[in-house]
């Protein structure tokens, strides 16, 4: 009746065999795969960025369209089409921020972590593996939305207003650098929720940082503002989707570096949390 | 096989697990035993590599658990119930834990048979109850079809039926020679899954031994004699140097005195005996008095000392049955 009356340690051991070499990336690879194809946060995520990079983009361009007559002088000699196509893309930092977040606070929020880095006990190799799909995803559906968010825009404002076109000098550079931003403000994003390892806590640091930043810092005096405000991911972002240096945005007024420059300062960013976020991982215990 | 040696253990103040030694052999159920807070869970993260102990080693057939090449082959784990992501699919949960390990799709569905969820395989993980999510995290420790087996609490969220399955399949799994390690804070349930249990308490091992010897030690060797004749039995035995209690319900616990001693001299007398029971302690109690200094939380109530008959003392179910002879 009781198994404590099954035969004991006489059984031989039960020949299992293991297959040839050992766990790798590839598996993980796959693995994460799955993970995000088959949680709802996911496809959820890519519809908002949708909405937002693309809807955002073409309400303001069509707006823009239909105010052009009634417009003053100074708006018609700054305005940006290309910027102004891609003015969802700060509400696509978030969304974009939101799901990097997620990829990695809910393998904590749930305990799958356990069962992950049981599966794969090499720590690093996890991290590397979840950062690379979530790369990817998020490279291809940002450059998707941007460059679909440019051409509806350059559409709406056709006819009324000048537009721009891909061959004309910076343009290509926006369009695809604000892909770009939105991929690598995803990683930092990721970054800092390894760090945190909680969705509400993650979340608040990395819109934090995005947006209440540079308003914290608009109450410091100017020339701290001239010295600082270049390196907020914020403006980064802005000055990566203009195209007319002087142009529109928020943030003119400051000191910024080139779009390039800048987006280096945006890698080393989501660099510095993924590598933290790493040893931290490794140090702690799950 | 699992090895753990000299695992110590500390959280800020706390320590957790305490110079803990002991082995897991294949072939057998292993019960893990102590009160809640006693550094059950802790022991099995590190065996899995999970937590880091300040000092000491473990390791799963000779190797520390992060240098298996492929732990889900080797060792397969039920840590906490419900840990799964709410909005995957049983069937994507297994499914994405089986790609890392090189694990087919046949596998899953395998392991969806064994534990019984093939048919809300393909539900959101969210809507199980306690009892299907310890089913699907049972599923996902078979996954790799390992040779080594850890379940934390695995009776936990189960109804009756699940907690039968749950003790045949770890009979099974042992049967078939593999290293099965169960973890509980419940005796009644340990004493009918486990043939060897390693107690501990306050994070230190209090006892590593074979279940019937565990029993034996609580026990303090009473017999329970019931006889038309209690005057006359009870001055025989006394004579004899027994120690004889009479009980309200007109029995006598006899102690100091083997049970074949006390018939044979009734025998010798003439005098009838319509019971003759040699008492041992419950594991639950063996369990009690082993780890009453060692408890985290201590009740103000004392636990109750029942004596239960040794042919019941395993099967708690049977514990208020009259046994008659």
């Amino acid at each position: 009746m009781t198994i404590a009356a099954a035969p004991g340690p006489a059984v031989a051991p039960a020949p299992l065999a293991l297959p040839p070499g050992r766990y790798g990336p590839l598996g993980q690879l796959r693995s994460e795969w799955t993970k995000m194809r088959t949680v709802r946060s996911t496809i959820w995520s890519l519809i908002a960025t949708i909405i937002a990079v693309v809807g955002i983009g073409a309400i303001a361009s069509a707006v823009t369209a239909a105010h052009w007559r009634n417009s003053g002088f100074v708006d018609r000699v700054t305005f940006d089409p290309t910027a102004r196509s891609l003015a969802g893309i700060f509400l696509g930092e978030i969304v974009i921020g939101v799901l990097g977040v997620l990829v990695m606070s809910a393998e904590y929020g749930t305990g799958t972590i356990r069962a992950t880095l049981s599966a794969i006990p090499n720590r690093p190799l996890v991290l590397a593996c979840k950062t690379a799909m979530f790369a990817f995803i998020a490279f291809v559906a940002s450059e998707i939305l941007t460059f679909a968010a440019f051409l509806l825009g350059q559409q709406l404002l056709k006819g009324s207003t000048p537009y721009a076109t891909l061959s004309q000098p910076g343009v290509f550079r926006a369009v695809f650098g604000a892909g770009l931003v939105l991929t690598v403000l995803g990683l930092f994003a990721l970054g800092l929720a390894t760090i945190i390892r909680h969705t509400a806590g993650a979340l608040a640091a990395y819109v934090g940082i995005l947006l209440v930043l540079p308003l914290i810092l608009q109450a410091f005096p100017t020339s701290w503002q001239n010295a600082a405000m270049r390196y907020m991911p914020l403006v980064i972002g802005e000055r990566m989707t203009s195209v007319v240096a002087r142009g529109e945005h928020a943030f003119s007024g400051f000191p910024l570096f080139s779009p390039w420059v800048g987006f280096g300062v945006l890698c080393a960013y989501a660099a510095a949390a993924l590598l933290v976020g790493c040893f931290v991982l490794v140090r702690r215990d799950a | 096989m699992i090895e753990v040696r000299g695992l110590r253990k500390r959280y800020g103040k706390t320590v957790a697990v305490d110079d803990l030694s002991f082995d897991v052999l294949p072939g057998r159920v292993t019960g893990f035993l102590g009160p809640n807070g006693s550094g059950k869970s802790t022991t099995m993260r590190i065996i899995m590599g999970l937590d880091a102990p300040d000092a000491g080693t473990s390791t799963v057939d000779g190797r520390p658990y992060g240098r298996l090449p492929w732990p889900l082959h080797e060792v397969g784990a039920l840590l906490e119930a419900k840990a799964i992501h709410p909005g995957r699919s049983a069937y994507n949960h297994l499914w994405m834990l089986a790609q890392t390990n090189g694990i087919g799709r046949a596998r899953v569905d395998e392991v969806l048979g064994i534990v019984g969820l093939t048919d809300v395989a393909g539900r959101r993980a969210g809507k199980f109850s306690l009892g299907m999510g310890q089913r699907l995290g049972i599923a996902a420790a078979l996954l790799g079809d390992p040779a080594v087996l850890l379940f934390d609490e695995p009776g936990n969220g189960l109804d009756p039926e699940g907690i039968l399955w749950v003790r045949n399949l770890l009979g099974h799994l042992a049967g078939e020679g593999r290293t099965v390690f169960v973890s509980s804070h419940l005796m009644s349930e340990m004493a009918l899954i486990a043939e060897h249990v390693v107690v501990i308490g306050r994070g230190r091992l209090i006892a590593d031994e074979p279940v019937s010897q565990l029993v034996q030690r609580g026990s303090r060797g009473t017999v329970r004699v019931r006889t038309p004749q209690s005057d006359e039995v009870a001055r025989l035995l006394r004579a004899h140097g027994a120690v004889v209690e009479p009980e309200a319900d007109g029995s006598l616990t006899v102690s100091n005195m083997a049970a074949d001693v006390i018939g044979d001299l009734a025998a010798e007398e003439r005098l009838r005996l319509h019971e003759l029971t040699p008492l041992t302690a419950s594991l639950e109690e063996a369990f009690m008095d082993l780890t009453r200094d060692s408890l985290e939380f201590h009740s103000s109530a004392d636990p109750s000392h029942r004596r239960e008959p040794a042919a019941a003392a395993l099967t708690p179910s049977a514990a208020d049955h009259e046994v008659t002879p």
